[in-house]
């Protein structure tokens, strides 16, 4: 299958090495990889903020970047959501709005096209570590991807998932509302991290790199032991 | 900024830093968490009965011309005299005339979080009356000249000890930490109010069109009292409190006990038809119903956030918000908090003095995962922010977007983009934090990720 691989801007720019690790494993079961390079952002933050006409205008482009694509993996549930369930609402009632629909259609978030798409549950990863896993927001309740990323995990070699009691609690990222208001953010991540700690986990994994982004940020300011790492890095360590 | 919104960020920036209150609600809500689940499970289909109560709340408020008419047509043939008011201050005036008519001095009350809205307290304060809180947590707060925490735990926030307090200082009682102990304290204090009071008012959950009926669920029996000991009672609810049959209490019932306060039924639920009838021997000679618009039926023109009509205030939304876990119900300065107060206080009270609770979520979709009638709530944040900015963009913001999208849509742009913030990252870290950081709002309490050398898209042009 022909693959077209939509990096979130920031996995772009910080977080390469999610990127790249969903490159190998998706050439690594032997499908052809597209990204296309002219796909900087899905258009979620002016979206998000309340500013329609600035989003279609990142989003008109994306959506012509896209339209000839056999399937379309995003690495983030935030993004995913986005082009799956957002660019319908935003394209309603214009041109696009029967691409959009298409689009949306054929749209996958990385986790959820492995197991859901593909059936793939075991891609020989080992990670020796103990782990706990953050739900995403928009991955977990806008796309309703809840078993995939411990299906996968469950067969990574040597690692132990042990779920913490707010696995489902938002974060406090948020996009620009983690800059909006960073104390209410900040509380949010506090909650979060508290509760990961609690499973005695070496790493918080997650399928949006924006929620680590913002842990991760978190507990590097306090100096907590935890890391934080995007669930494609762990299935691609052999 | 409106001013609503200078006090809204004022307060969450204590609030959120606040751990002793954090640790409060997260101790409170967790036993109302596991009571909760352990209600849901007894309903046979919880998701089911979720898409039912939808379904007939839809019906409701969508014919609610229809509904309300039966209602009232009921209502009116056992002599219950049924008021109409537009707004907060005619229904202000309603009750206060009535309270002329009857030369009442003292009022004895039942939670209403309407009467809360139209500040209706202050009102008959100011008239000279004296008003008494029977709610165990209303009289709390009212006894701390508070507004309600919480649409259903009016006191949520204050520990026993700091009750026992409260007590001590306002009603002169002995101190105690027994919870069983404190609520005869304030039950001797209420117990002789309604004994004179000389009018009652109350609030509806659900008003029933079908029998003219409206239905009261509660623990303490103080809004039975309330309906009963007066010679006259009066109910202030919302327009949209309408049920079209009797039998959907058997749902409602249930389930707004089990959203509520996580029981299967709440102690005591009671029906109410229309004063004394001839020949009955108890009950208010005079009972006026004060339907309260408000603004309702301009949410109820907006066919996107229409369902926001179908809420029953369980207050779920409100346990399960982690913004309102961490800011606490006051900071938000108006009576309904929480996803539905954010969602509803714009068209209640003015979008653009109250767009910022809109804008102040994460978005996360947790009350409108929990809702038990379906509303849509984080969406409706999200339409309310489009609304916002339809009618009023900020400048700058707009501007940034509109930069932000020029540069996105030029790769070469994008690339160079990246580039400069890589290049300004060791800059950064020197002002990190500070009032010169750009990234202050990010930095002050949380790391930058360190931009790597070669970004993806860098890798993969290499790799090619
Ligand atoms: S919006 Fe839903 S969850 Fe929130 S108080 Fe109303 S009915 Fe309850």
């Amino acid at each position: 299958m022909t693959i077209t691989l939509f990096i979130p801007c920031f996995v772009d720019a910080l977080f390469p090495c999610a990127g790249i690790s969903m490159v190998q494993i998706l050439e690594g079961l032997g499908h052809k990889v597209l990204c296309p390079e002219k796909i900087s952002c899905c258009g979620q933050p002016p979206f998000n903020s309340g500013y329609w006409d600035e989003a279609r205008t990142v989003a008109a482009p994306v959506l012509e970047q896209l339209k000839d694509a056999e399937a379309v993996v995003i690495g983030s549930g935030s993004c995913g959501a986005m082009v799956k369930k957002f660019y319908p609402e935003l394209f309603a009632s214009t041109p696009q709005a029967q691409l959009a629909k298409q689009i949306s259609s054929r749209t996958w978030e990385f986790s959820d096209f492995l197991v859901g798409k593909l059936g793939i549950t075991d891609l020989g990863a080992k990670f020796p570590h103990r782990v706990t896993f953050h739900d995403g927001c928009h991955g977990l309740r806008e796309l309703g991807i809840k078993k995939s990323p411990r299906i996968l995990l469950g067969h990574v070699q040597g690692l132990q998932l042990v779920e913490m009691s707010e696995a489902e609690t938002c974060c406090g990222f948020g996009g620009t509302f983690a800059a909006k208001f960073p104390m209410i953010s900040t509380a949010m991540g506090e909650v979060k991290c508290a509760s990961a700690a609690e499973t005695g986990a070496e790493y918080i994994v997650s399928n949006d790199s924006s929620c680590l982004m913002h842990l991760q940020g978190l507990l590097s300011r306090q100096g907590k032991p935890i890391k934080t790492i995007h669930l494609a890095e762990v299935l691609a360590r052999q | 900024m409106s001013t609503f919104a200078a006090q809204f960020l004022k307060h969450a920036r204590v609030m959120s830093g606040d751990l002793r209150h954090r640790k409060i609600i997260r101790t409170a809500l967790g036993n109302y968490e596991i009571a909760r689940d352990q209600r849901q499970a007894a309903f046979q289909d919880w998701q089911g009965a979720r898409q039912l109560a939808a379904v007939i709340k839809w019906e409701a408020v969508n014919h609610l011309d229809k509904y309300l008419e039966q209602f009232v047509a009921k209502l009116e043939a056992r002599g219950t005299k049924v008021h109409w008011a537009s707004t907060g201050d005619q229904a202000r005036e309603i009750i206060l005339q009535i309270v002329r008519d009857k030369k009442a001095r003292s009022i004895i009350k039942s939670k209403a979080m309407t009467a809360e809205e139209i500040h209706l307290n202050d009102a008959l304060e100011k008239a000279g009356l004296n008003v008494v809180e029977n709610d165990l947590g209303e009289f709390i707060v009212q006894l701390r000249h508070e507004a309600p925490y919480h649409i259903v735990f009016p006191s949520m926030h204050l520990t026993r000890g700091e009750i026992s307090e409260l007590f001590q200082r306002e009603l002169g009682s002995a101190p105690t930490n027994d919870p069983e102990e404190l609520t005869m304290i304030a039950r001797r204090v209420l117990r002789k109010k309604y004994l004179t009071a000389d009018i009652g008012i109350t609030g509806a959950n659900f008003a029933i069109a079908e029998t003219g009926m409206i239905s009261i669920t509660e623990n303490e029996g103080n809004a039975r009292l309330t309906a009963a000991l007066p010679k006259t009672m009066v109910t202030l609810m919302g327009i949209e409190k309408v049920l079209p049959k009797l039998a959907d209490l058997a749902l409602f019932l249930p389930m707004l006990a089990t959203m509520g306060t996580g029981q299967q039924i709440t102690c005591y639920n009671t029906m109410y038809g229309g004063p004394r009838q001839p020949g009955e021997s108890d009950g208010p000679e005079e009972w006026h119903i004060v339907l309260l618009d408000n603004h309702r039926t301009e949410l109820l023109a907006d066919a996107e956030q229409r369902d926001a009509l179908h809420c029953i205030r369980c207050g779920a939304c409100l346990n399960v918000c982690p913004i309102f876990r961490n800011v606490g119900g006051h900071t938000y300065g108006t009576t309904y908090s929480g996803p539905i107060g954010s969602v509803i206080t714009p068209h209640l009270r003015g979008l653009q003095d109250w767009k910022h609770l809109s804008n102040a979520s994460s978005l996360c979709g947790a009350c409108t995962q929990t809702c038990p009638v379906k509303i849509d709530l984080h969406h409706h944040l999200l339409q309310n922010r489009r609304n916002a900015v339809k009618g009023k963009p900020a400048f700058f913001e707009r501007l940034a977007y509109q930069a932000f999208g020029f540069v996105a849509n030029r790769p070469a742009l994008w690339s160079i983009a990246k580039k400069l913030g890589r290049l300004g990252q060791p800059l950064q870290k020197l002002v990190k934090g500070s009032a010169l950081d750009p990234a202050k709002a990010w930095t002050q309490t949380r790391d930058l990720p360190p931009q790597p050398k070669e970004s993806f898209k860098d890798w993969w042009t290499n790799r090619k």
